[in-house]
């Protein structure tokens, strides 16, 4: 996924500053968390005007990545959002992209005695301890956007995330029926071992193995930059010439580079050729209304709803599977317009 | 001009472009195919010099920082910083797109002297001195731009990436420009024996008075410039300035050119024209594992052994060795 590329992008670089800064506030404060809610439950209830508060009076707290980039953001508002909505008092961290900052947030919510946490893992690993003290303290976690690595599946209640390889079928299924199963596909590929891009690779050629004349003449890695993507096109389109009649792009960053390449060598995007991408951020819906990229799947950062439906189950006891996958929805040239202006990201 | 072949080292770098288009010529689809559309010129080859014009850049300001016997590592992330000074400045203000790109390059050659001044006044090595703005630059270009990736539709600015100069990509006339005004610089004055003194033993150069530490200084601005330019293509040409991700690992592409081209790591005699010619290996060769749809998971092993074989080729040694077991072959 882009945001954790550019996650990892901060964390390295500006991280330097920032670890000095935030090491020296957490040591000052154990627990720089603060409510971000319309206020305690207390204070008049929740408002009436809001039919989906439901049951008011617990508190969660939600340790986040950071803020490094617009998805994350709008993952960061939904779930804020959605907390005021019900009526949760929410208690809010920012990791700044380290994982020791995550660590010692997810400590301070033990310690504050939150009813639930929210966590997105910065990374995989190094979860088992404080996982078990959450488990004593018999408090459930449900993790966002990002999965972890731990022996014990029991220490988490569960991971709520995106499945890349459905994104890729799902590009794929709309490709197919955009083309009438006919098809010189041109495929921008993420960065070579990272996982979206091995599952969207992966999803995309199931979604097409059914149609023999779906063919992908060439597919080369755009790095998931848009700089890239448009030079990989460039000299992709030099070669396979008029031939190519679709591109498909791992991110909507490469997709926009490549357009651009099209309109160079011609012709014209999302007429002559076919555009289609996976993310749905905003310049790819600006594209959409432009009519030159076809189709984005998104990937949704709104995890809100589905973390906070999660973690009311959790602690009315019922079992969750260990995997929720968000319901992505496709979007192309006849929905963008009607949804642009609700993009939050 | 001497400086063209430089005692024969750019004929190497030369052979092994020569060689790769003439397999790109056999093996690679309309490689040479041009075409004539809006009264300028389309084409893999117009792509190449088109696309490796950032290397190209980037390759002429290393040359002269590695001449003195440094190195600038913070390239990639200057040209970061202003692609996001242009973008910044192109959406949120009126000023016009000349002044923008002089803010942009001013602000990098400010960067630049950074740089030199920690070199040459401080004394920290090179190589630890610019990964300071390594690291901390595509931090600055990221502040300015929130983390996002800023788009620009301005005509002047897409101009400069995307334009056409007599036929051919505007970027060209940028990269000839550069090299020229350094070849004058470097081979027209004193300034060019002034850098390779330095790079050769400086100690020696000083009780010259050759002024060093201006010289060091001045390299690095020189380089930062490039950088800028760089920069401003690479913003240019996708019409958007991508803080986080431009321009990276560039450095590493633009030191690889200037040794390729023949220049030493050590420092002394330098050749601009063996870096640019480095450069264009490079994005030739990027080119033509994409054009054959060689697969992204080992395009770094083929890259990885023309590299090899290009490196060995400027080593004297290895070519006294072959032409010893070559000779003694023909004896028998």
């Amino acid at each position: 996924m882009k945001s954790n590329r550019l996650m990892n992008q901060i964390g390295a670089r500006l991280g330097l500053f920032t670890a000095t800064t935030a090491a020296i506030l957490w040591a000052g404060c154990g627990q720089q968390s603060k409510p971000v809610t319309g206020g305690p439950s207390a204070s008049g209830g929740a408002p009436a005007s809001t039919p989906g508060a439901t049951k008011a009076g617990y508190t969660v707290g939600f340790a986040q990545v950071g803020a490094e980039s617009s998805w994350r953001t709008a993952e960061t508002d939904s779930i804020k959002g959605e907390a005021e909505q019900r009526g949760v008092t929410l208690k809010f961290s920012d990791a700044q992209g380290k994982q020791e900052n995550q660590i010692k947030a997810v400590r301070g919510f033990i310690a504050q005695g939150v009813d639930a946490i929210i966590l997105a893992p910065v990374v995989e690993t190094g979860w088992e301890p404080v996982l078990k003290e959450a488990k004593q303290a018999g408090i459930p976690v449900v993790l966002v956007d990002r999965g972890l690595k731990v022996a014990d599946e029991s220490l988490y209640a569960t991971l709520i995330a995106s499945d890349f390889v459905a994104e890729g079928r799902m590009a794929a299924e709309w490709l197919v029926k955009k083309t009438g199963g006919k098809a010189s596909i041109i495929e921008l590929q993420g960065t070579p071992g990272a996982a979206p891009a091995i599952d969207r690779k992966k999803g995309f050629e199931e979604g097409l193995k059914e149609h023999v004349d779906m063919k992908i003449i060439a597919s080369q890695s755009g790095d998931f930059r848009r700089s890239v993507g448009k030079e990989v096109a460039e000299a992709l389109l030099k070669v396979h010439g008029t031939k190519v009649t679709a591109v498909y792009a791992h991110n909507d960053d490469m997709a926009l580079g490549a357009i651009q390449a099209i309109e160079e060598a011609g012709r014209k995007p999302g007429v002559d050729v076919i555009v289609v991408s996976i993310d749905g951020v905003k310049g790819a819906f600006e594209a959409m209304v432009k009519g030159t990229l076809n189709c984005s799947v998104e990937c949704s950062p709104l995890l809100g709803p589905l973390a906070f439906d999660a973690v009311e189950k959790a602690l009315a006891g019922v079992e969750l599977p260990k995997k929720t996958i968000v319901d992505d929805q496709v979007y192309d040239t006849t929905t963008a317009k009607d949804v642009i202006d609700s993009r939050k990201y | 001009m001497k400086d063209w072949f430089a005692g024969g080292r750019v004929l190497y770098p030369l052979i092994g472009l020569g060689l790769l288009l003439m397999f790109d010529f056999f093996f690679v689809p309309n490689f040479f195919q041009f075409e004539v559309r809006d009264g300028r010129l389309f084409g893999t080859v117009i792509d190449i010099l088109n696309q490796g014009s950032k290397v190209m850049l980037l390759a002429i300001g290393m040359t002269l920082v590695i001449a003195t016997g440094g190195v600038d590592l913070s390239v990639g992330s200057l040209m970061a910083v202003a692609g996001a000074v242009a973008a910044v400045l192109v959406t949120r203000s009126d000023l016009p797109v000349p002044v923008v790109c002089g803010v942009a390059l001013g602000a990098v050659l400010l960067l630049g002297a950074f740089n030199g001044v920690l070199v040459s006044l401080v004394g920290i090595q090179p190589i630890v001195a610019t990964l300071i703005l390594m690291v901390a630059g595509r931090g600055v270009a990221m502040l300015l731009t929130d983390g996002q990736i800023v788009t620009f539709e301005n005509e002047a600015l897409v101009y400069i990436g995307n334009g056409a100069f007599l036929g051919l990509p505007f970027t060209l006339t940028l990269v000839l420009a550069v090299w020229g005004g350094a070849l004058l610089l470097t081979r027209r004055t004193a300034l060019g024996l002034f850098i390779e003194t330095v790079g050769d033993n400086e100690t020696a150069a000083r009780f010259c008075g050759v002024p060093n530490r201006l010289v060091k200084t001045g390299v690095y601005c020189f380089s930062a410039v490039c950088a800028g330019v760089a920069g401003l293509i690479a913003a240019s040409n996708i019409k958007a300035a991508d803080s986080s991700r431009v321009g990276e690992m560039m450095e590493l592409d633009a030191i690889f050119a200037v040794v390729v081209g023949g220049t030493a790591l050590t420092g002394g005699r330098f050749t601009m024209a063996g870096s640019v010619t480095g450069a264009l290996l490079i994005q030739t060769l990027t080119t033509t594992m994409v054009s054959l749809n060689v697969s992204p998971a080992i395009i770094p092993v083929p890259k990885a052994v023309v590299i090899v074989a290009v490196c060995l080729l400027q080593s004297d040694k290895f070519r006294a060795e072959i032409g010893r077991v070559l000779g003694r072959k023909a004896m028998a």
